[in-house]
């Protein structure tokens, strides 16, 4: 279980997040929408422990993260970034293998038992033809599973203990992605969550995505928690129009709501 | 794919063998032809032996300088490149060899016969240039910022590296004819090393830097794919740069007090090692070191024979390789 509790946090005077508080429980699949500057990325860092709130904590299972090494941190919680550029021309396998740092001591380089959870990790997420391949070779959609590959490799337990356990945090994983690459990932992040048991927080700007793959949505304005919930009860016009400040109609496509825009061109071009 | 074992162990065998053989007929090469089994003959005083003379007082040295400075800036190139995060970053791109010179200058100018503890004036003020010059860009870089800031530092190295040539003018101005040529000849880049001392007094240093190096291998490859996915992959990532950039400013720092500014080395070298070995810096470090050594040894041979009995400096030959190198490179790179 991931939780933050009152958490808040600034970049130097900047205060971003204001007494955040969001449960993740194992087996999770969290979508966290919220307009450009609400402080969704700084949420998925403080969740991440790569930054500490100033006050308020976050606690894993029931500990604070500030209390964990670095290390004792990445074999739990992965994160995947919106995009990946790497400065060397390193290959696919090589880039997954790099997820296995928290478990090798200092001096220690990755076995066969590092070598068998990265190949599972490929084929988890569909790529294991590309091992070879120089990662800056790739299309967009394939460096991403890659990625993703790499956070799977990076908290995969060897004894595969309890489901849940792993847990990945992904920033608009989407953001720079095609339709097909976009439907891709949502499928992967899907499969990941129904079959591997991941718990997978999201933060995405496609609120279709986030209506089709989440099962639990939480709206982020100003630095605060708007609304949470299942993603029917929070994707509403109303709570939607709070959140961006534009007008919307939500319709039902098939079991999934769809947040239509009422185009304010539309109001222009019929006067 | 090999594990990874395997390619550190074949790539240190290859160009560690490579750099060996190097080193070892660099020095019966040159304008008095020697042999080596007369030079290693110990029946014969050393006294009336004239190739072990040539052999060990007169080429062994530079070629060992050589071997020291081409290892030291291709691995601190290497280093760079991966801290920076830029592949075109050289050893001197921060500042270094410009503090180094300003200092070796200053040296020249004003202190020509001082020593320190058998250490001749000249590489100690470099060495203590290149400090103050790394320092300067260090404090800049980490004022205001979590960590190092990769675009600070560039910036700042390339402000100093610019101030500090103005100082250089400044003080040559003033500086009388001999010495103008012989800061001149320092800043073309030279092995002509007469002794071993500078090179047993640098040693140390870089044994010191050498041992962060193998350290830094997997830290650099996690500081590939940025600082933010470093450190959430576990990687104590302002620990990493500031032990990256320390290092590998001191062993710069005591390659150029040794050789003077030989450019181009730490582009070259680990460029073609990449080529060769991939870009894993566990491969990449040790293959660099060794085929540095091997690369410089082999370019001094060349300006030692080039237009013999002239020797030219060695910092010229590497820079006429260097630079159209370097622009294939940037071609290259779309």
């Amino acid at each position: 279980m991931l939780q933050a509790v009152d958490a808040t946090f600034g970049y130097g005077d900047t205060p971003v997040l204001h007494g955040v508080s969001l449960d993740v429980p194992p087996g999770a699949l969290v979508g966290l929408i919220g307009p450009n500057g609400a402080g969704k990325t700084t949420l998925l860092r403080l969740l991440s422990g790569t930054r500490r709130p100033s006050h308020g904590q976050v606690l894993l299972d029931g500990s604070p993260l500030a209390a964990r090494s670095r290390a004792a941190i990445a074999q739990r919680i992965a994160v995947v970034p919106q995009e990946s550029q790497l400065a060397f021309d390193y290959t696919v396998l090589e880039v997954v293998l790099m997820g296995r740092y928290a478990h090798l001591g200092t001096f220690a380089v990755e076995g066969p038992a590092d070598l068998a959870i990265a190949r599972a990790a490929l084929d988890a997420t569909g790529v294991a033809a590309l091992d070879g391949r120089m990662f800056s070779t790739l299309s967009g959609g394939e460096k991403q599973r890659v990625v993703i590959a790499s956070a799977l490799a990076q908290i995969s337990d060897s004894s595969r203990s309890s489901p849940g356990r792993e847990i990945l945090i992904l920033d608009e994983p989407t953001a720079a992605l095609d339709l097909k690459y976009q439907l891709g990932v949502a499928a992967l992040l899907h499969d990941l969550h129904a079959n591997r048991g991941s718990t997978i927080v999201v933060s995405t700007h496609d609120l279709g995505f986030a209506a089709r793959v989440c099962r639990t949505l939480v709206m982020i304005k100003d630095g605060r928690v708007l609304a949470s919930g299942p993603v029917e009860q929070v994707l509403t016009a109303g709570r939607v129009r709070d959140l961006y400040d534009v007008d919307v109609d939500v319709v039902r496509h098939g079991n999934v709501p769809l947040v239509v825009p009422r185009d304010q061109g539309d109001t222009e071009r019929r006067t | 794919m090999r594990s990874i074992r395997t390619r550190i162990l074949t790539a240190v065998l290859t160009f560690g063998g490579g750099a060996l053989l190097t080193i070892l007929v660099a020095p019966l090469i040159g304008s008095t032809p020697i042999s080596l089994r007369r030079a290693f003959d110990w029946s014969v005083p050393f006294a009336d032996n004239p190739d072990a003379q040539i052999f060990f007082i007169a080429r062994l040295p530079r070629t060992l300088a050589g071997a020291l400075v081409g290892s030291t800036l291709a691995s601190a190139g290497v280093v760079f490149q991966g801290l920076l995060r830029n592949p075109l970053a050289t050893p001197f791109t921060l500042g270094v060899s410009a503090g180094a010179a300003l200092g070796a200058m200053l040296a020249i100018t004003f202190a020509p016969t001082l020593a320190l503890a058998g250490i001749p004036a000249g590489p100690l003020a470099s060495f203590a240039g290149s400090l103050i010059a790394v320092g300067v860009v260090y404090l800049l870089a980490s004022a205001r910022h979590r960590g190092l800031s990769t675009n600070t530092l560039l910036l700042a190295g390339v402000t100093m590296n610019a101030f500090f040539s103005a100082l250089i003018l400044f003080v040559q101005y003033f500086a009388d004819f001999t010495d103008t040529f012989r800061i001149l000849r320092w800043l073309m880049g030279d092995l002509d090393v007469s002794s071993y001392t500078p090179l047993v007094s640098t040693l140390p240093l870089v044994i010191v830097s050498f041992a962060a190096f193998v350290w830094l291998a997997r830290p650099l490859n996690l500081l590939s794919l940025g600082p933010d996915a470093a450190e959430s992959r576990g990687l104590d990532v302002v620990g990493a740069q500031r032990v990256a950039f320390v290092s590998a400013s001191l062993a710069t720092g005591a390659a150029v007090s040794v050789g003077g500014p030989v450019g181009f080395i730490g582009i070259i070298v680990p460029h073609l090692v990449r080529l060769m070995v991939g870009a894993d810096h566990r491969v990449v470090l040790p293959a660099s070191a060794l085929f540095g050594a091997a690369f410089l040894v082999a370019c001094d041979v060349v300006s030692r024979t080039v237009m013999a009995p002239l020797e030219l400096p060695v910092g010229i030959i590497t820079a006429l390789i260097g630079g159209p190198f370097f622009l294939w490179l940037l071609v290259r790179r779309r």
